[in-house]
């Protein structure tokens, strides 16, 4: 951690970087290899994703998280590639564009005022919902849980929120079911969780059929058919925390086995 | 910062885990969490964890002339403070009914069970005594603060050796720790507290509450006591009524609770003697466990599925044997819609229109488990079975639905909820059919 020099930022993918750290990027990204595979129609100079964790600083990035540095190289849609650390931490900060779980702790004028764990509560109007008007209103009652989109976050506001999207759809979003369980785990199991393809969900899925809405607040909305199913499903996903795939595999494999 | 607000569903899942004879984490309603002890370097630092609750509690002691009405005796101090690190809502600085609650509830344990000997603290009559302080910090609140806090807190005292003092006429000489070795506190019992969270109008009780239990129960009883079952102090809070029977059944368990906590605490204090002389480390540092920055480690918590196994097999041996053989039975929750799998695609349909065509596919099976909790139904009150296995009960009646109450049965490959005996013949576990008027099958 030599103070002025940094190490090169392919050589720390995959490993533990700290804050202070500065790493290193390639002086000429054109030389780079992978610029090649970019469409005339892309960026001229692929532009390199500083994703959470990471600030740009003289010569190259200035970690400011302490976590594991993840690198994905260009290609696809994306401008050339992204570098950003997975870092661990159970108090969330709103983001905006983040999908989370709110609880509606008052009905104040036209706007509910929802707690989303963060420092301050976010305001969700009634309008922003799909199909709503001014004489139609949502029917949400105070310790209700309202799945929406973060269109305001930064540290200078209130958070403010929707749950429609950019079209005006409701695309998943709004008022959550009566019944289920909601429960809050750390921010980086949610996103393993919500990674494509993710394989607790997909184990899980087997054992029975539950509904499920993952915040990244941390929140975890469950349902099941009953109750015991449901508190399986929670302790098993507040679990997956500390176990290894072979011993969900194992638990899994336990419970659906006989 | 506010504290996070309890949801709706959160407070009706519980309390419905609750009519079920259910915890959140899979214990009984007479089971403690695990109850770690850990020491710090000195004398008279210990941490308390009970589950994720952790409490720090520390002991100091001061040569302090005594108060005036009891020249005799040593002064004991107790302090207990929520730290803001234990939860969102406690603010530092801000007196709570909680603190409060607490605070009294400590000091009527430890001072007023006289469990320590202040005579023994009296160095010069009138003029010098030492003045024991208890200083107790929660680190983390997940429920039952106050079980947590009296076992820091007596560990903490026994735990805790104050410097040897000789007395020659009127000089007093207090040894350094190097001179002389110091000196443990007397200590005449440890009063330990329990605490019971109510339900149901008093009627069901949990015993040592988490912290979602504690949001929505109707009352906690505090008792306290030590191994000799003599009771310390008893508090009930919350405006239950409690009759007779419960307190004495309470006060029961209370006594089998103390007995196996003032044996653990007894082996951590004596493992820690046997360290510390024999030269071995201890300390906090010694307590945690080697931990790699990217990785995790939690005690593994029981998921009580033992009764599963056993109820679902006894509910499949006494089943009917099955008529048709599927390839795969495939179970549907209510509300949901089923796409393809041969079947027509219902996603309209979740209203009281068309239902001819699944009805046919059903065949007659044993195993399919049906319960709909009362919830369930209330949300799709037009639902209809989507599952292919029902039996189909043909009748000649007018009526568009029936109810039907059914006891439950469980599927081989599911699990679904233990207690089925008691929920046999409850209203909650009901099926609902589509009739139509058909000609025979």
């Amino acid at each position: 951690m030599a103070a002025g020099s940094g190490v090169a930022a392919e050589s720390c993918v995959g490993q533990v970087v700290l804050p202070g750290d500065v790493l290193l990027l390639p002086a000429h990204p054109e030389e780079d290899g992978e610029r090649l595979r970019l469409g005339a129609g892309a960026a001229p100079r692929g532009r390199l994703l500083c994703g959470p964790g990471l600030r740009r600083c003289a010569g190259g990035l200035l970690v400011t998280k302490c976590g594991l540095l993840r690198h994905r190289p260009a290609g696809g849609g994306a401008a050339g590639g992204a570098y950003w650390v997975d870092s661990q931490q159970k108090r969330y900060v709103p983001v905006k564009g983040d999908h989370v779980i709110g609880i509606v702790t008052a009905k104040a004028g036209d706007v509910f005022k929802l707690d989303v764990g963060g420092s301050e509560q976010a305001s969700l109007s009634y309008l922003a919902f799909e199909g709503a008007t001014k004489r139609n209103r949502p029917n949400a009652q105070v310790g209700d849980l309202i799945y929406g989109q973060f269109l305001v976050a930064n540290k200078d506001m209130e958070p403010e929120m929707v749950c429609i999207d950019s079209s005006g759809r409701s695309s998943g979003m709004g008022i959550i079911g009566q019944d289920g369980f909601l429960f809050k785990v750390s921010l980086g199991l949610i996103r393993k969780l919500l990674a494509p393809k993710c394989e607790i969900i997909q184990e899980l899925s087997q054992l029975y059929p539950f509904e499920l809405v993952l915040g990244m607040n941390g929140r975890i909305w469950v349902k099941a058919k009953t109750v015991q199913q449901t508190l399986i499903i929670v302790n098993i996903l507040e679990a997956c925390e500390y176990m290894t795939a072979e011993q969900r595999k194992q638990a899994l494999a336990k419970l659906s086995g006989n | 910062m506010k504290a996070t607000p309890l949801s709706n569903c959160e407070r009706r899942f519980i309390l419905r885990a609750v009519e079920e004879r259910k915890r959140l984490d899979g214990r009984q309603c007479y089971d403690y969490r695990n109850v770690r002890i850990s020491f710090g370097a000195d004398y008279g630092c210990c941490i308390v964890e009970l589950g994720k609750t952790r409490v720090l509690a520390q002991v100091s002691c001061e040569l302090v002339p005594p108060k005036p009405n009891r020249p005799t005796e040593g002064i004991l101090f107790f302090n207990l403070e929520l730290s803001p690190m234990a939860a969102p809502g406690f603010e530092p600085g801000r007196q709570t009914d909680l603190l409060v609650k607490l605070n009294r509830l400590i000091e009527r344990c430890l001072r007023n069970s006289k469990c320590i000997d202040t005579e023994s603290l009296c160095v010069v009559a009138g003029e010098k005594v030492w003045q024991i302080r208890l200083d107790l910090h929660l680190l983390n609140h997940d429920g039952n603060i106050i079980d947590a806090a009296s076992i820091a807190g007596i560990v903490a005292l026994c735990h805790f050796r104050r410097p040897d003092v000789s007395v020659q006429g009127e000089e007093v000489t207090v040894y350094t720790p190097e001179e002389r070795d110091p000196v443990p506190l007397s200590i005449h019992h440890m009063p330990i507290c329990v605490s019971f969270a109510f339900f149901q109008q008093g009627t069901y009780l949990l015993v040592d509450p988490s912290e979602r239990e504690e949001r929505v129960m109707d009352g906690v009883l505090v008792i306290a006591m030590n191994k000799h079952r003599e009771i310390c102090t008893m508090q009930s809070s919350g405006g239950i009524m409690l009759i007779k029977d419960q307190v004495l059944r309470c006060s029961k368990i209370t006594a089998v609770k103390v007995a196996e906590i003032t044996e653990l605490i007894q082996k951590a204090l004596e493992n820690d003697q046997k360290v510390r002389k024999e030269g071995g480390k201890f300390g906090f540092a010694e307590s945690i466990p080697n931990q790699k920055i990217t990785a995790f480690k939690m005690e593994s918590t029981a998921v009580d599925t033992n009764n599963v196994e056993e109820q679902a097999e006894e509910i499949i041996t006494k089943a009917d044997p099955p008529s048709e053989v599927f390839a795969k039975p495939i179970l549907h929750t209510p509300g949901t819609a089923q796409i393809g799998e041969g079947i027509e695609n219902s996603w309209g349909d979740l209203e009281e229109s068309d239902r001819e065509e699944a009805a046919e596919e059903e065949d007659e099976s044993e195993a399919t488990a049906l319960e709909c909790q009362k919830m369930e139904t209330e949300d799709t009150s037009t639902m209809k079975e989507t599952k292919k296995d029902e039996p189909i009960v043909l009748s000649d009646s007018e009526e568009e639905e029936v109810v039907i109450l059914e006891p439950q049965e469980l599927p081989k490959k599911t699990r679904a909820q233990t207690n089925s005996k008691q929920e046999n013949t409850s209203k909650k576990a009901f099926n609902k059919r589509r009739k139509k008027k058909r000609a025979a099958h």
